[in-house]
Formats: C-alpha cells, sequence, structure tokens
C-alpha cells in the first residue's frame, strides 16, 4: 500500500487514527476510524476537533461509507475524509461526490487511470457532498 | 467424469476445455479428473477462460453429457429455439437435453 | 415524452466512454472479473447461461418509433435477429458479445437510450402505468415523476453501492396497472385539497420472501420528493442487511425494524436532507412535465366503430382499452401468440410495431410488466387497419389478461438461476387452452411463471403462479393461487406438493373446471377462489 492518495493542500494526516470507542472514551486523538456499521453523527459533538476521519471499506460492494462521508461533510466537518480499504478506482468519483478527499486503497491505483476516472463526467444530476452544481441548476440558474 | 467449461472472454461463447485448448463443443471436452481446478486457474490467469468451473458428466458413445439438464441445456442452446442452438439441424438434440 | 438536453446527452455519452474504458481494462486483465463485474451489471450486462446478455433500459416503459426501430437493429447486428421485453419494462438481448458492448451502447446513446443501472445493486428502471397519458382515471401523468427520479438515481454517488437491487414505480390512479405495492418503492400521485402529491409506500417485492409494501408517508409534495427518497434510501444504505444476500433487499429491513420505526427513521433523516437543499426548484418539474403533453388529439371524433369483421371485433373487445380522449382508444399489442414465446419478439416485428407507433399513435409506444406493448393514443377510426397490419406480422392474438397471455421469466433456457424450464411450459399451457372461445369464457386469469424463486415471472402475483424448481436435479413445479399485483394486491398460496410439467398443466385445467363450477355471475377466477378457498381446488386436484 503506497501513500495516501490527496485532494486536499494541507497533505494527509499523519497521526494513526483511533477506534470510534477509543475516541469516545478517551479522547485527545485528533484521528479517528469509523467501520461501516458506526454510526457517524456520533461524531458531531467533536467535528472541529478532528482533523482526520478514516472511513473503513473492508469490502468495495459495502456502500455504508458512502453515506458516512457524506453525513459528515453534511454536519459542518472540514478536516481530512479519507477512504481506507478496498477503494476501486471506479469508486473515486462517487467518494468524491461523497465528501472524500483523501485515499487509502489496499491495492494501490495507477494515477492516471484515476485522473481519467475524475475526468469523465462533468456533470451530475444531484447535489451532494462536493462542490459540483447539479444539472437542475444549471438549467434553472 | 469431470469435465471443464467457462466462457471465452470476449465473445462470452460457452467453452468446454479440450486438454490442450477450449472448444465450443461440449462432445471435445476430456476428463480432467482432480485436476480441474488447478488447471481452470492457470488458464483464468493467462486469460484464456472466463469464471471456469468443474461440473460432472457421463461418458456417452457421442461425449460426454453433463450431468445436471442446465449444464446441458447451456452446452447445446434453448430448448425452444432450435434454431439457435450448436445443431440446428438435428432432431435427436432435444432429447440428449432433457 | 422526455427529450434530451445537453446536459443528459453528455450523461450517456460519458458512460458509453467510461465503460469502453472499462471493457478495455478487462481484456487486458488490468480489472479482474470480481472487480469489473459490478461495473458491468450497472450497464446490464450480465453473463448468462449461454453468453452475454445487455438489458437496455426503456424509461418508465414509454419510447419513441425512432427508438424502437433501433432497438430492431441491434437486434439484427449485435444479436440473433430478436429480443425479450421483460417484466421491468425493459428490452434483453440473449447473445451479446463483450467486445462489442460500447459499441451498442454507443448506438443506443444516438437515440437517447442506454443500460444504465439495469443491474447492480442501485435504483433500477422507474416503472409505471403503461396507459399513462391516456387513461381517463389518473390524477396526472405519471411519468414526469418517473423521469425527475430516473435522473436524480443515474450515478446517484452515496446510493451504487446498495445492500441490494432496488426497484421504484409511481402511478397515479387508483387502478394499479404497474404493481406498484410490489416495489421497493410504490409511489401513488394524488390530489389532497388540490395539491398533487405522492403516497409512499416502501418493502414491497417478490422473491424468496415476497411482501406487500406498506404506507409509509401519507402526502408527499412535489418539491419534498426527492429528498424524502433520499431520506428512505439513505437509511436502507446505512441499515439494509449485508450478511446475507437473500434477507438485503428493503423489505426486509421495514419488518425486522417495524414500519412505525422505518417511518420514523426515514422522516427525522428527511428533516435533515430537506435543509440540504437538494430538491430541484419546482421550473424543473415544469420543464420535465411540458415534454409529456398530450399529443395533438382531433377533437370531435365519433366514437364508432364499424365492428362487423367478426376477428377484428374479438380483438377490440380484448385488447383494446378506452381513452380518455373521445374519438381514441389504447390498442394492446400481445406478445404471447400460440406457439411464441412470451415477450419475444423478431426484429422485423420490432420494426413493424415501431412503423405503426409512427403511423397510428403519434410515434409513442409503450411496454408493459406483463411483457407485452402498447400503443397509447390510436384513432378509433385507425384501429382497423392497425389490426390488419397487426395480423400480418403475428402481433393480433387477442387475449390481453386471459390465460394465455402469460407472464414468464426466460427461466432455464435462458438463464443461469434457474431451477426450471419456464417458456416449453407456458407454451403447453397455452396448447390446452388453445380454443379462444374457451379462453374468453374462462375471462381475466392472470398466469405467472418463475423458473426460480428470484421471482422474476411474478408468480406471487398470479392469480395462479407456478414456481418451478430443482427436485432431485429433475425439474418440478409448484402451483399457486390466490395473488394480484392490481390494486387488490395479495400474494398467492401454494396448493400442495409439486408437479411434473405435464402434472402441473393437467392440475390447471382441474382449477379452472372447479373455477366453472362454482362461479357466480361476473366472477373472475381469483374471485372464486377467494370466496370458496383452496379445499375445492385441492380436493379436485389431488383426489
Amino acid at each position: 500500500m503506497g501513500d495516501p492518495i490527496t485532494f486536499r493542500t494541507d497533505g494527509a494526516h499523519e497521526e494513526p487514527a483511533v477506534t470510534l470507542d477509543a475516541f469516545l472514551d478517551q479522547s485527545n486523538a485528533t484521528a479517528v476510524r469509523l467501520e461501516p456499521g458506526e454510526d457517524a453523527r456520533a461524531l458531531i459533538p467533536y467535528l472541529d476537533r478532528l482533523a482526520l476521519i478514516e472511513v473503513a471499506f473492508p469490502a468495495f460492494r459495502d456502500g455504508r461509507g458512502f453515506s458516512a462521508g457524506r453525513i459528515l461533510r453534511e454536519s459542518g466537518y472540514t478536516g481530512e475524509l479519507r477512504a481506507q480499504g478496498d477503494v476501486l478506482v471506479d469508486q473515486i468519483a462517487h467518494m468524491r461526490r461523497c465528501g472524500f478527499d483523501s485515499f487509502a486503497p489496499e491495492k494501490p491505483l495507477d494515477a492516471a487511470v484515476v485522473k481519467t476516472a475524475l475526468e469523465r463526467y462533468e456533470f451530475a444530476y444531484q447535489k451532494a457532498a462536493d462542490a459540483t452544481v447539479p444539472v437542475w441548476k444549471l438549467r434553472h440558474g | 467424469m469431470k469435465i471443464l467449461t467457462g466462457n471465452d472472454l470476449a465473445s462470452g461463447d460457452v467453452v468446454w476445455w479440450t486438454g490442450t485448448g477450449w472448444s465450443r463443443h461440449v462432445e471435445d471436452a476430456i476428463d480432467v479428473n482432480e485436476q480441474g481446478e488447478g488447471i481452470a486457474r492457470a488458464e483464468e490467469g493467462a486469460r484464456r477462460v472466463n469464471v471456469p468451473y468443474v461440473i460432472e458428466a457421463s461418458a456417452t458413445p457421442e461425449g460426454p453429457r453433463p450431468a445436471h439438464i442446465k449444464d446441458r441445456i447451456r452446452a447445446l442452446g434453448p430448448t425452444i429455439r432450435p434454431d439457435l442452438t450448436l445443431k440446428p439441424a438435428d432432431p435427436a438434440a432435444g432429447n440428449w437435453v432433457i | 415524452m422526455y427529450q434530451y438536453d445537453k446536459y443528459d446527452q453528455k450523461q450517456v455519452d460519458a458512460r458509453v466512454e467510461d465503460f469502453r474504458d472499462q471493457v478495455a481494462r478487462r481484456l487486458s486483465g488490468a480489472l479482474s472479473e470480481d472487480q469489473f463485474k459490478p461495473l458491468r451489471l450497472m450497464n446490464g450486462l450480465y453473463l448468462q447461461l449461454h453468453a452475454y446478455m445487455l438489458r437496455v433500459a426503456i424509461p418508465y416503459g414509454t419510447l419513441s418509433g425512432l427508438q424502437m426501430h433501433k432497438l430492431a437493429d441491434i437486434a439484427r447486428k449485435y444479436d440473433r435477429g430478436y429480443a425479450h421485453f421483460t417484466t421491468r419494462q425493459n428490452i434483453q438481448y440473449n447473445w451479446i458479445k463483450l467486445d462489442e458492448t460500447p459499441d451498442i451502447l454507443a448506438e443506443l446513446a444516438q437515440v437517447e437510450m442506454h443500460a444504465i443501472q439495469t443491474s447492480g445493486n442501485c435504483i433500477r428502471n422507474i416503472s409505471s402505468d403503461q396507459y399513462a397519458g391516456a387513461a381517463a382515471d389518473e390524477v396526472a401523468d405519471p411519468r414526469p415523476w418517473a423521469e425527475l427520479l430516473r435522473q436524480w438515481s443515474s450515478f446517484h454517488p452515496e446510493f451504487s453501492y446498495l445492500p441490494r437491487k432496488f426497484k421504484i414505480c409511481v402511478i397515479a390512479a387508483a387502478e394499479d396497472r404497474a404493481a406498484m405495492r410490489l416495489h421497493d418503492i410504490g409511489i401513488e400521485l394524488v390530489k389532497r385539497d388540490g395539491v398533487l402529491g405522492a403516497k409512499i409506500f416502501v418493502g414491497g417485492g417478490m422473491g424468496r420472501t415476497p411482501m406487500i409494501a406498506p404506507l409509509i408517508k401519507e402526502f408527499v409534495p412535489a418539491e419534498d420528493l426527492l429528498s424524502f427518497l433520499e431520506a428512505c434510501l439513505r437509511v436502507y444504505n446505512r441499515h439494509g442487511r449485508r450478511d446475507n444476500i437473500y434477507k438485503a433487499r428493503i423489505k426486509i429491513l421495514v419488518h425486522e425494524i417495524g414500519i412505525a420505526e422505518y417511518a420514523r427513521q426515514a422522516e427525522e433523516e428527511f428533516l435533515h436532507v430537506k435543509s440540504l437543499g437538494i430538491d430541484p426548484p419546482i421550473e424543473e418539474f415544469e420543464r420535465i412535465t411540458a415534454f409529456f403533453a398530450p399529443p395533438a388529439w382531433e377533437e370531435g371524433l365519433s366514437d364508432d366503430l364499424d365492428l362487423s369483421d367478426p376477428d377484428f371485433r374479438l380483438w377490440v373487445d380484448q385488447n383494446v382499452i378506452a381513452h380518455k380522449q373521445p374519438g381514441y382508444a389504447i390498442a394492446n399489442i400481445s406478445l404471447k401468440a400460440t406457439d411464441g414465446i412470451p415477450g419475444d419478439a423478431s426484429a422485423d416485428q420490432i420494426d413493424v410495431m415501431a412503423d405503426l407507433g409512427d403511423r397510428y399513435s403519434f410515434g409513442e409506444l409503450r411496454v408493459t410488466h406483463a411483457q407485452n406493448i402498447v400503443l397509447p393514443h390510436v384513432k378509433k377510426s385507425d384501429l382497423y387497419a392497425l389490426w390488419q397490419a397487426l395480423d400480418a406480422a403475428g402481433l393480433a392474438t387477442a387475449n390481453l389478461d386471459l390465460i394465455s397471455d402469460i407472464i414468464a421469466c426466460p427461466g432455464l433456457d435462458y438463464c443461469s438461476l434457474a431451477n426450471a424450464r419456464s417458456i416449453p411450459l407456458a407454451q403447453k399451457i397455452t396448447k390446452r387452452f388453445a380454443d379462444p372461445a374457451r379462453q374468453r369464457d374462462l375471462g381475466e386469469l392472470k398466469l405467472k411463471i418463475s423458473g426460480c424463486i428470484n421471482a422474476c415471472g411474478h408468480h406471487h402475483a398470479g392469480h395462479i403462479g407456478i414456481l418451478g424448481v430443482d427436485r432431485k436435479g429433475t425439474e418440478n413445479f409448484q402451483l399457486l393461487f390466490g395473488g394480484s399485483g392490481a390494486e387488490d394486491v395479495s400474494l398467492a398460496k401454494i396448493i400442495g406438493p409439486g408437479f411434473s410439467e405435464d402434472g402441473v398443466v393437467d392440475a390447471i385445467e382441474k382449477a379452472t373446471d372447479v373455477y366453472k363450477a362454482l362461479r357466480t355471475e361476473g366472477e373472475r377466477f381469483v374471485d372464486t377462489y377467494r370466496r370458496v378457498g383452496m379445499d375445492p381446488f385441492k380436493e379436485a386436484i389431488y383426489g
């Protein structure tokens, strides 16, 4: 596994992420890891203290992390939101739209393929957690 | 007997392991005994076949006859469209399946 | 009907190039089959029993003559000269090559068609009433809502890796012609104090554990629809089961946590989502609605019809439905010819239907979930010429909703999931009841055959349902009675031990004899069954 792919200007957060349980117990940690079955909303009271939330994708078919990412951004989280695990290059674009700005795939991704994937779709039908203006807004202003 | 089957990756055609390669005709399939899994992995790794797997068949004078009706339909073609099967002119083909 | 603007066109064009790239990476080995499978499924490409199968989307079952002609072209050029219309209003090609699929999708994109999300664990084709825009009983045309949902659900970044497939249906009449209550989300448009809104049902489905969708919300106005559905889907994505594929649909979640709890969670999430501003402005809804304005019907046409030709009369009686505009009619084209294959049409027949749609129905056709075709806006004065043209093409079988109008999945002849062949059984049943007068005497009798528990033939919703099973390596058939996918929705019950293929045909015949012996005036088969119960039927069949 190589370095995380990051779209942030401040680079990838280096501190290891603690589990959600550990974080809620003590917590000076500024990095926490969320498993698929854990509730992202448990972190809402602490978002301004967190520099990194790592969302686990243990199996690419398990799409719960997409909801976790969006929920965190909708709740005002502005830190690094990392997708870690069985991340396929064909999922990166959707993950970006759900608010993820860094990626730690288990199997390294070809940077050229990532670039192609991210540039493929100029438009989006829905408003999501990224800055893309949805088509309905382009149509009507 | 055990025979090895799969699909051609690009065309999707149903194919059968002949011992040296892949044929579209189940009559060409050989008994892989217990080597099926190993052959499957090697052939899939070399991308000469897609999703191969071993099935049971009985040896007959016409060649291997898959044990399960699903595999026989897969070997020949849809029973309700003989014209689309591998043996459109063979009146006995339907009996072979069923 | 809806027409793409540059944004819609760019989406499908980008998707074609995306998939072309993915296919290239699969063929080069950069993608394994396991990695490629969800990607090809999201483009409707299955690896089936004989070959790759491509399922092309026909959004809410509506298409133009031009699009229908393209579907015929695809059948000729890339397949084996025919195609199959499905129980979700889509079309399937059975003999597709992977390396030609990007070109097929490119050709479809030229006529505003695609195969996006017709498979996979994502939101599928939005289905609707095949008589939309023509039926007098609808409160509004449901299709603008369906189109809004089609766009919302396409490439949805949060809901592309759901626990399982997700099927949505929109209708707008009390009469349910689209099996709405048997969908993951069913939407019924209603008016409340003059305002148009939606009743939302969540948690229906067939398969291993059939369920009728309960009402989750009484009224959602148009401006809240997408937020509410977003909330419903998010609850499902987060909490639907992922440990067992047979327990992964939303119906299981609703059943396990309870209707009230699911409704509460959806409402809570809705209040949050509503604050995000994801709903398009009303102008977008109006823009889409404008595409579904009625065609330029002539006014003041006569409703008279010369029925002196007896064969024409039989076809009109059975297949032609009243239209809301005087002088017009809704014409059903049966794809259930005797000795035919339910839902299949040759490329030539598809071209004929396309031409007839252009000539007699303002260029518009529909696909029904019963695997038939509809010409929704035919002038009554054109019906005779239409019928003659259909008859010449083998498309004039006068059997709508009769026992030979069988819904049958492709079954073991085509499908690697199947346990038994459904098409030969459908043909045997049709042959047994070949006499058209006998069929008309039996009246409305919705017979549905599934080749396996996945229930693509909707057997749970059949007045008579048949389920193919594998009994020790031999095909065997379970018989069920009393289901309905209409507004009198009910799930069919199995009657007893299974039968051989010939045995189940005999059993059905005995059942129809019981029906005829016990029926009262105006009762359909399913009505008599509901009144007298299973026992008289079991007695006659099992002795």
